[in-house]
């Protein structure tokens, strides 16, 4: 049974390329099939931050406008058999995506993969509309920060009423990816606590990723964060939530702890 | 929002929680009723200019709101020339 999953979050800038990157990655470690599709036409970075840029021949624009096949367009990472990547175009318009297409290739990768995970550009126009369209479920992308959080309430209407399930009155099933987390200053009330932001979105938690400098790192060299073995706090925090996405568990979510031992706090409230 | 949480935190995220929990309540309500009130007017204007040439301009919706009652009000200005005239029965 396939999934698509819209990563999103209205704000640019908060990680949803990151999170596509880290999450894809660790689901196909764990030997799922999984293609991960940018949406963002005309600014895409998930092929650089995958480390593929130098391998894109055709892109969405190419498949969703019949002029290649989605098996010539599809790039396979070299590192996990299991992960491809679907580029966006760098040089179209983003006018270019047409709903009809977009509609004919998710329904593609529906047939090849598990995981369709959608990685939306920032903000609430068509592109961010045509990402979320077809999902199943949507991973909502957000900062302990105002104007994050304003921006995925904003996001969060637009998955109940602007998507193919929420139009069929069916339930889009969101969840919470919290991003840029810093424990310390939580704490001492300089940040949005995870239980102020969750009380405020009320969708339930995927997962809480400590503010590290790994993800540089990782967007640095090319490589998802949680295929990086030397990677700490930020990759661990990643493959959990992958974990939990791909229903191997229902723990609590853990959370990244302010002092040297990581995830000895276990977080036990989730909301809705 | 207890006057005792609200004493006992030192830094700044206390005051972002209430902005926000007072904005997005605010915001929700705004922006819920608009999106529907912007759906009936484009599909009031397709089903009006099927049948009446008409100024897309003199169609007004309004919905107004309260807590006992609702009220959607509905304005369309005609021409009196165009009135009962039909235009093409094929337009949609």
């Amino acid at each position: 049974m396939s999934k698509v999953i819209v990563v999103t979050s209205g704000k640019g800038g908060v990680g949803k390329t990151t999170s596509t990157a880290s999450l894809g990655a660790a689901l196909a470690q764990g030997g799922r099939r999984v293609c991960v599709v940018d949406f963002d036409v005309g600014l895409r970075n998930l092929d650089l931050v995958m480390g593929a840029e130098r391998r894109v021949v055709f892109d969405f624009i190419n498949v969703a406008q019949g002029d290649a096949k989605l098996a010539q367009a599809l790039i396979r990472d070299k590192r996990i058999d299991t992960l491809h990547l679907l580029a966006a175009s760098q040089t179209r318009d983003k006018d270019a995506l047409t709903t009809e297409g977009v509609e004919r290739v998710i329904g593609e990768l529906r047939d090849t993969f598990d995981y369709v995970l959608c990685d939306s550009p920032a903000g609430i126009e068509r592109g961010a509309l045509l990402a979320m369209r077809h999902a199943d479920q949507a991973i909502v992308v957000a900062n302990p920060e105002v104007s994050s959080v304003r921006d995925s309430d904003r996001i969060i209407g637009l998955l109940d009423s602007k998507t193919l399930r929420a139009e069929r009155g069916e339930q889009m099933e969101k969840h919470l990816l919290l991003t840029r987390f810093d424990p310390a200053r939580s704490n001492s009330g300089e940040m949005l606590s995870i239980e102020d932001v969750l009380e405020i979105l009320s969708i339930p938690l995927l997962g809480v990723i400590p503010e590290s400098r790994e993800i540089l790192r990782a967007s640095n060299i090319g490589a998802p964060v949680t295929i990086n073995a030397a990677g700490g706090p930020a990759r661990l925090a990643y493959l959990e939530a992958a974990r939990r996405l791909g229903g191997e568990t229902t723990a609590p979510v853990a959370i990244p702890d302010e002092k040297k031992t990581f995830f000895t706090r276990l977080f036990s409230r989730r909301a809705a | 929002m207890n006057l005792f949480g609200f004493l006992k935190a030192r830094g700044s995220a206390p005051v972002a929680r209430e902005r926000l929990q007072i904005l997005l309540a605010h915001e929700r309500v705004a922006l819920g009723p608009r999106d529907l009130v912007a759906i009936l007017r484009d599909e009031l204007l397709a089903t009006i200019a099927r049948h009446i040439e008409f100024d897309p301009e003199k169609l007004s919706v309004k919905m107004e709101r309260s807590d006992s009652v609702s009220t959607l009000e509905i304005d369309v200005e005609i021409p009196c020339d165009k009135f009962g005239a039909r235009p093409q029965a094929s337009a949609a």
